[in-house]
């Protein structure tokens, strides 16, 4: 019988490393795993996901030793198979025994983990630095040592969400302006929020940190291989927090270059276009069509497609007072936000075009009528407070 | 129990007469419901009210994993399911965990004491009486203009506060009116403890559930009010011009996270702690053997209680701490894997060499240990802090807390109420029911909660209402997991429905063969009154 | 019996109470915490004291600057130096632009932050405009100062950290800032 205990321990420890040793494979493919964690792009990541094995296969040994012995219990010491219950009820010795063991085999984990957490924190002498900023639901990055700024919006289409079209690939994890940054390089990332707290997550840099609003948080990364990496954010933020992905495009560093300065000149070229639309008038229906695309991309989250808002969290544009009214301070409140409220400074993201063509698509849509065309002049005259 | 029991006096005749002349006077109707001070018609109450408190948080569940079931949003919009999660948390963890726990104690802690009530009777009312007015009021703020709170039960500022909608007064309200359900809990459970036991019930003598319930109600008192000033810092950061978490006005949303945690670490302890006084109780009956080490459990779980204290932190690693800080905490909730293993070497020592039998409460007690420490491990792995900034915020967090509360202390009331309803209303359980209702649970909760360390661990965040295409496979499973859990809970329904109306075989006053204790010792069904006059412990 | 029930009874309700009290006294303890280890990055709110000599010339920090304007807030804001190199102990002055674009006149708070946290408590201001509020006209500008001194005593192994200055609109002190379907304020004009 005992034997036969022994047999089933062994069948039982046998099953179960199976199941770990197939999950460790998986992973250690290089492929993302759909069970495990990655290794990642990293020397921090690979760090971190080797941490995660060795906690692992120890858990899963404790889980072994400890389901083992129970199971064997179970089946040994039934009453159905005639066992009587010994009397014994304390041990000082086997107390301290499975005290000072487990505290062992702690500090055993403690050592490699503290390591690893001393290398994941040390974010100086970094080789570049970019600005993280979470907002309600997109991340904003600038690169500090170059004239390189934008939004980062998620670019999975609506139908895809409303099951209308087909699922592509990338689903939730693509964006229309990835984060670019070069490969070998240490790159620092200033974290900080425009208003709840977000938190930037990439899996394949194990690089997680929160974004507070006033504060700045700093993390670093150095990607060994050039690539796509995408992750989430991962701090509950609003309605559309599973709606805002992080994709990073590593390059090697001459293409990361060539992006950059790239990038730089079409910025150079978007300033000098906008000077130019000043002196120009659009008509009402390239202003109304401008509009409709801007708002259903931009607006139409909060406010509705049919302009009607969310009574009680989000108002209503339709028939609003603001809309068929007060001018000023409808460019206004679309230009810089409303403080202590979700409305956010548009004027940050959106170009002088694109915030008269949907202004005046606001004071038009859903009956408003108001007839009303407002010109990248005028919303430029309020943003330089003329 | 920690040494056997035995009533010198009165005679067992004696004590009948006295309560046959009280079952004349049990009230009847509505009114002995609403009126009552009787702890056993108080534990009822509060059990009843937890399930159905269960049952409501559970459909909740059902909503989020029929959204999850596909990628795409077919069901609710991304605001409603955000209330659903957030609603859902608060509901299991104020309105079915903690009352069941404390239903548990009221209708046990005086039996097990040789007590005739809770030291407070008409306070005791009270504190329950005001839960089902609280929970009403959680559950129509779901119904304000707006919605109701969608912030996650954890109710992070500024979300909380600037960026939440006018249901935030009406969740702050019942939160303060849980709490003060809670302390109140709390306060009669500890008077009763220390000031009624029976002549002879040394500390030392006490059963592991009373202590363990004694040590929890210590923590309910030391946290609960913390939790209070949490929720009123919001309140007045929303509605009265405070800045305690808006930075504008020199304030820290980092400093929000620190005061809820350090009741939130707590509070965790304070749902599992009960959860191990059940399983203390249940393995040495079905063992016949006296629990292994009782000095060391009493040992480990005031250990645990203690580092619960300092281990707050560990639920905040990415929010920007220094690296002396990710240490301290790092090391010290390792710490409490020791305490925690302790007990579960315990549970075995007694299995080990015993002479078992399987009844239907053994069976919840077992799986209990197996996943309860599943759900330790995996939280022995959050613990590490380097890999925690992978772990955070996903799924794999979520597997780690349903492991240690739905296997662990909802299991735990299971394995308690299948364990003591028989002594309550003198008839044994429709037993087949029962096993299907384990069987069923036991199968499918793993279904539901196993395959979410996988998508966790794939890079799956929580609180989203849709993810990507990679997640879809082991979603689905883990929504079939759920509505089959759900479904398997109907079963436990009818099983308490036929229960309490007395249809079953009648026991005996012992019940259970191995079990020990004063309450085992009294007539099944347990008569109204109880212990009028107490017994003496050898 | 009853006598020792209320005993026992008022201990614990003062423990209630008393936590209660604590919950509210974490305010200023976190904010004491901070201030002595400066590890949640905030520095200091009021005027430091120079003291003159000790600066440690062998040493060379390099303090960046980054300046944010938060939602709601159109000013425009920026540190006319992004990067400085100083000695510690050495007194050092830079400035900022601001703007206020707006038709009315308004009223501004910088909110520092620092990162490395440890650096904050380092960062010796001697004159900020973020210790007050600054008031704005229409359209006017101002260059703002900031004097400021690294402590000598900066860990050896800080040698770059960053300041954010964080630029919040506080016109009305605060009634301004609070959401609109707010019950217990006075209504004003729903936009």
């Amino acid at each position: 019988m005992k034997q036969l205990g022994i047999c089933v321990l062994k069948a039982w420890t046998a099953l179960v490393l199976l199941v770990a040793g197939a999950t460790a494979v998986a992973a250690g493919s290089g492929e993302v795993s759909a069970l495990n964690l990655r290794r990642g792009a990293t020397e921090i990541s690979g760090q971190v996901y080797d941490l995660h094995m060795l906690m692992f296969s120890i858990c899963v040994g404790i889980a072994v030793v400890v389901f083992g012995i129970m199971f064997v219990s179970m089946y040994l010491h039934r009453k159905s198979r005639g066992a009587k219950p010994a009397n014994f009820h304390e041990s000082v010795k086997v107390e301290i025994a499975w005290t000072v063991l487990p505290f062992l085999i702690l500090i055993f984990m403690a050592v490699p983990a503290a390591k690893t957490l001393l290398a994941m924190e040390d974010t100086t002498e970094p080789d570049m630095t970019v600005l993280v900023t979470g907002s309600q639901w997109k991340w904003h990055y600038k690169y500090m040592d170059r004239d390189v700024e934008f939004y980062s919006l998620l670019a999975t289409q609506r139908e895809q969400i409303d099951n209308r079209y087909a699922k592509g690939e990338n689903y939730l994890l693509e964006v229309d302006r990835p984060l670019v940054i070069p490969t070998g390089q240490k790159v620092r990332f200033l974290i900080t929020s425009d208003d709840v707290i977000h938190s930037w997550w990439v899996p394949d840099f194990a690089v997680k940190k929160d974004a507070n609003p006033g504060f700045i948080n700093e993390a670093w990364t150095r990607v060994d291989e050039p690539g796509i990496y995408r992750g989430q954010c991962a701090e509950l933020c609003g309605k559309d927090h599973g709606f805002m992905p992080v994709v990073v495009i590593a390059k090697e560093p001459a293409a990361y270059e060539a992006w950059a300065s790239e990038q730089e000149s079409i910025r150079q070229q978007a300033r000098e276009e906008e000077q130019r639309l000043l002196a120009m008038n659009m008509s009402m229906e390239e202003l109304m069509t401008e509009g409709e695309r801007v708002y259903n991309a931009t607006c139409a989250a909060c406010h509705m497609p049919n302009g009607e808002g969310l009574p009680g969290v989000f108002p209503a544009l339709k028939g609003s007072p603001m809309a068929l009214n007060d001018m000023q301070g409808h460019i206004d409140i679309v230009l810089n936000g409303k403080t202590g409220t979700a409305m956010q400074a548009f004027g940050k993201m959106l170009s002088l075009k694109e915030l008269a063509a949907v202004i005046t698509y606001e004071r038009n849509a859903w009956g408003n009528n108001t007839g009303d065309m407002v010109q990248a002049k005028d919303v430029n005259a309020v943003v330089s407070g003329e | 129990m920690s040494k056997a029991t035995e009533i010198i006096s009165p005679a067992h005749g004696e004590a009948h007469a006295h309560d046959d002349h009280h079952e004349h006077h049990i009230p009847k109707g509505l009114m002995r419901w609403v009126l009552t001070t009787n702890h056993k018609d108080i534990g009822t109450l509060y059990l009843w009210f937890a399930f159905i408190m269960f049952l409501v948080g559970g459909a909740m569940a059902m909503v989020i994993r029929a959204e999850l079931f596909q990628p795409g949003l077919q069901i609710v919009e991304p605001n409603f399911f955000n209330q659903m999660t957030t609603v859902h948390g608060l509901i299991m963890v104020f309105g079915a965990v903690m009352p069941a726990f404390t239903g548990l104690a009221n209708w046990l802690v005086p039996m097990m004491i040789g007590a005739p009530d809770m030291a407070l009777p008409r306070m005791n009312n009270w504190s329950f009486w005001i839960l089902p007015f609280a929970f009403t009021i959680l559950l129509a703020s779901l119904f304000v203009e707006g919605g109701g709170p969608a912030f996650g039960w954890t109710f992070y500022a500024p979300l909380s506060t600037t960026y939440s909608g006018d249901s935030t007064a009406l969740f702050v309200f019942s939160v303060h009116i849980m709490g003060i359900s809670s302390i109140m809990g709390a306060i009669n459970v500890i008077v009763t403890i220390f000031n009624m036991r029976a002549p002879g019930m040394t500390w030392m003598k006490m059963p592991l559930f009373v202590w363990t319930w004694l040590i929890t109600a210590f923590l309910l008192i030391a946290v609960m009010p913390v939790l209070a000033g949490a929720v009123t810092m919001v309140l007045t950061d929303k509605f009265f011009g405070t800045s305690f978490f808006d930075a504008a006005g020199g304030g820290d949303p980092v400093m929000f996270q620190h005061i809820f945690w350090f009741f939130g670490h707590p509070e965790v302890y304070i749902m599992i702690l009960p959860a191990f006084g059940i399983i203390s109780q249940i393995i040495p009956t079905f063992s016949r053997k006296r629990l292994f080490g009782y000095a060391s459990m009493v040992y480990a779980t005031t250990s645990i209680a203690l580092l619960s204290f300092i281990v707050w932190a560990h639920h905040m690693f990415t929010t920007g701490m220094p690296v002396a800080a990710e240490m301290f905490f790092m090391f010290a909730t390792m710490l409490i894997s020791v305490p925690t293993g302790v007990k579960v070497f315990n549970w075995v020592a007694t299995m080990w060499r015993g002479s078992m039998t399987f009844e239907v409460p053994m069976l919840f007690a077992l799986a209990f240990i197996v996943l309860f420490t599943i759900g330790g491990l995996s939280g022995l792995m959050l613990a590490i802090t380097p890999v925690d900034f992978q772990y955070h915020d996903t799924y794999f967090v979520v597997a780690h807390f349903h492991y240690v509360l739905v296997t662990g202390a909802v299991f735990s009331i299971m394995a308690a109420v299948y364990y003591w309803i028989p002594k309550w209303t003198g008839r044994m359980f429709d037993i087949t029911l029962a096993k299907w209702h384990f069987w069923c649970s036991l199968i499918s909760v793993n279904v539901l909660f196993f395959p979410m360390h996988f998508v966790g661990l794939a890079g799956m965040p929580r609180r989203i209402p849709d993810y990507a295409l990679q997640f879809a496979d082991f979603n689905k499973w883990i929504s079939l997991g759920g509505f089959a859990f759900g479904l398997s809970q109907l079963i436990f329904l009818a099983v308490m429905i036929k229960a309490c109306r007395k249809q079953g075989e009648p026991v005996s006053d012992q019940v259970w063969e191995g079990a020990e204790g004063l309450e085992w010792e009294i007539p099944s069904p347990a008569p109204y009154h109880t212990f009028e006059t107490p017994p003496v412990v050898k | 019996m009853a006598n020792s029930n209320s005993a026992l009874v008022t201990k614990l309700l003062l423990i209630v109470v008393g936590m209660f009290g604590f919950g509210f006294a974490l305010v200023p303890l976190y904010d004491v915490f901070c201030d002595i280890t400066g590890i949640n990055g905030k520095t200091n709110e009021t005027a430091a004291v120079y003291y003159d000599g000790q600066v440690d010339e062998s040493r060379t920090v390099t303090v960046e600057f980054i300046t944010r304007t938060h939602t709601g807030m159109p000013w425009e804001f920026r540190a006319q130096t992004k990067k400085v190199k100083v000695h510690p102990g050495e007194m050092n002055m830079v400035e900022f632009y601001v703007r206020n674009p707006a038709n009315k006149s308004m009223v501004a708070q910088a909110i520092p932050s620092v990162t490395p946290g440890q650096a904050a408590l380092y960062l010796n201001k001697t004159e900020c405009f973020c210790f007050n509020s600054q008031p704005l006209a229409a359209g006017g500008e101002s260059l703002m100062p900031m004097r400021f001194y690294v402590d000598p005593q900066l860990p050896e192994d800080i040698h770059f950290f960053t300041v954010q200055y964080t630029l919040f609109d506080v016109t009305g002190n605060g009634t301004d800032d609070k959401p609109l379907n707010n019950p217990f304020l006075t209504s004003f004009s729903d936009n």
